[in-house]
């Protein structure tokens, strides 16, 4: 992520180098089954996951020692999310939910390690997700009320004449959930790590005057861990928000 | 297209992210990454922090509890001590009221000795002193017969015996 000092001459900044899939060994090919930096990065988010998750609990204290407090603070912050939005029903989905939110979580933040690779930022991982989430709340949502389920399009506090209309966005916004869905957390991963390399791009060809690209580097950095756990946090308690439509009374 | 997208030496050419033909790659370990968190949650860490937690939720109720039951064994504990304090108290008081009246008994009877014992010893003394002064009497008629004798002698006269000692029992009635 930090620019080394592009030499040459003016301007010579490749924001979007640090997105690049590349193989990790070797230069051929990415088929679907090569090792990449992806490979590495969602690795490196799955220990990550487990030293924060499992090593910390290990000892399974009544008094917690700190990093199983931070296990169990995430773990009431999800189950608490789940609970209050997707209800006491919901909770069938809590590993589930738990899932996305972690891997989110882990992935925005070890994106933010300097010359790292930030898998939340492919739209064709958060778009994996987004749709991971439409057809889990599609399928549970008639597996569970048949029919039914439909209702949801069909707003009834609305006046008669309207329904039809009011339906007919209602099936547009539904099917347009997993695009925003997912947009909303890969870009802003996308913009913001871009941003910081431009800036650093500043910085390289400044001069004495780099430290001001330098400080707005930090400023954004600042900004981007804010963005890290915001979007996290929004990724999830919109799937939760999902969920209820598929689990939870009606609600429209 | 993968050609097009990544030039040499990994270098980006428009925006990586529409690189289609490094989707596969993507979404096939993210699955695979899925998968792996999902069953590192659900089979291991998770039940086991919620058991920690459901553990710490009883330890903490039962420890209430046991204060609770704790506090009224205080309670209990503080009104048999007041009782048992009540009841010495009234216990003391009757000992010392006990004590007190033996005392008083005692005191009364050496008191009662003492006043026979004084007088008696009031009495003897009485009869001691009006022997003493009968005594002194007969003494003091003695000596005034024997000096009005031994007077009327050194005056000259002789004087029968008699008659001084009626004289003197005379002056002495007087």
């Amino acid at each position: 992520m930090m620019a080394t000092a592009e030499h040459g001459s003016g301007l010579q900044i490749k924001p979007m180098d640090q997105f690049v899939v590349k193989p990790l060994f070797g230069d051929g090919p990415i088929e679907w089954y090569t090792p990449t930096n992806v490979t590495l990065w969602m690795g490196i988010a799955i220990l990550a996951m487990v030293a924060l998750l499992v090593l910390s609990t290990r000892r399974r204290a009544i008094v917690p020692s700190r990093g199983q407090s931070v296990a169990e603070l995430f773990y009431g912050f999800i189950h608490k999310m789940v609970e209050d939005i997707v209800g006491h029903e919901g909770l069938k989905f809590f590993p589930y939910v738990m899932t996305l939110f972690m891997f989110v979580f882990l992935s925005n933040f070890l994106g933010l390690i300097p010359t790292s690779f930030t898998t939340t930022s492919h739209i064709a991982v958060t778009g994996t997700l987004a749709l991971l989430v439409f057809v889990t709340v599609t399928v549970v949502g008639f597996v569970r009320k048949g029919p039914a389920f439909l209702a949801m399009f069909w707003v009834t506090s609305a006046p008669l004449a309207l329904r039809p209309i009011l339906a007919l966005i209602e099936v547009i916004s539904y099917f347009v959930r997993p695009l925003s869905h997912s947009v909303r957390l890969g870009g802003n991963l996308l913009a913001g790590h871009a941003v910081i390399k431009v800036f650093a791009g500043f910085a390289g060809a400044m001069g004495v005057a780099s430290f001001v690209p330098v400080l707005a580097i930090a400023a954004m950095y600042g900004l981007e861990v804010l963005v890290s756990a915001v979007q996290a946090y929004v990724f999830t308690i919109l799937t939760c928000v999902y969920l209820r439509d598929a689990v939870g009374e009606a609600h429209h | 297209m993968a050609t097009e997208a990544t030039g040499e030496a990994g270098k980006a050419v428009g925006m990586p992210q529409l690189d289609l033909s490094t989707w596969p790659n993507q979404i096939f370990w993210l699955m695979v990454t899925l998968v792996v968190i999902y069953f590192v949650l659900s089979r291991i860490a998770l039940p086991r922090i919620g058991a920690v937690l459901a553990e710490r939720k009883g330890t903490i109720t039962n420890d209430i509890a046991a204060a609770e039951e704790l506090k009224l064994k205080a309670v209990a504990a503080e009104k048999a001590y007041g009782d048992a304090l009540a009841s010495a108290r009234t216990e003391a008081a009757k000992i010392v009221a006990a004590a007190k009246a033996d005392i008083q008994k005692d005191l009364d009877a050496a008191t009662a000795r003492a006043d026979a014992e004084i007088a008696a010893k009031v009495a003897e003394s009485e009869k001691t002193i009006v022997e003493i002064r009968e005594g002194a009497v007969a003494a003091i008629t003695e000596v005034a017969r024997d000096t009005a004798n031994e007077l009327v002698a050194a005056l000259g006269g002789a004087a029968d015996a008699k008659t001084v000692a009626a004289a003197v029992t005379a002056r002495l009635k007087g």
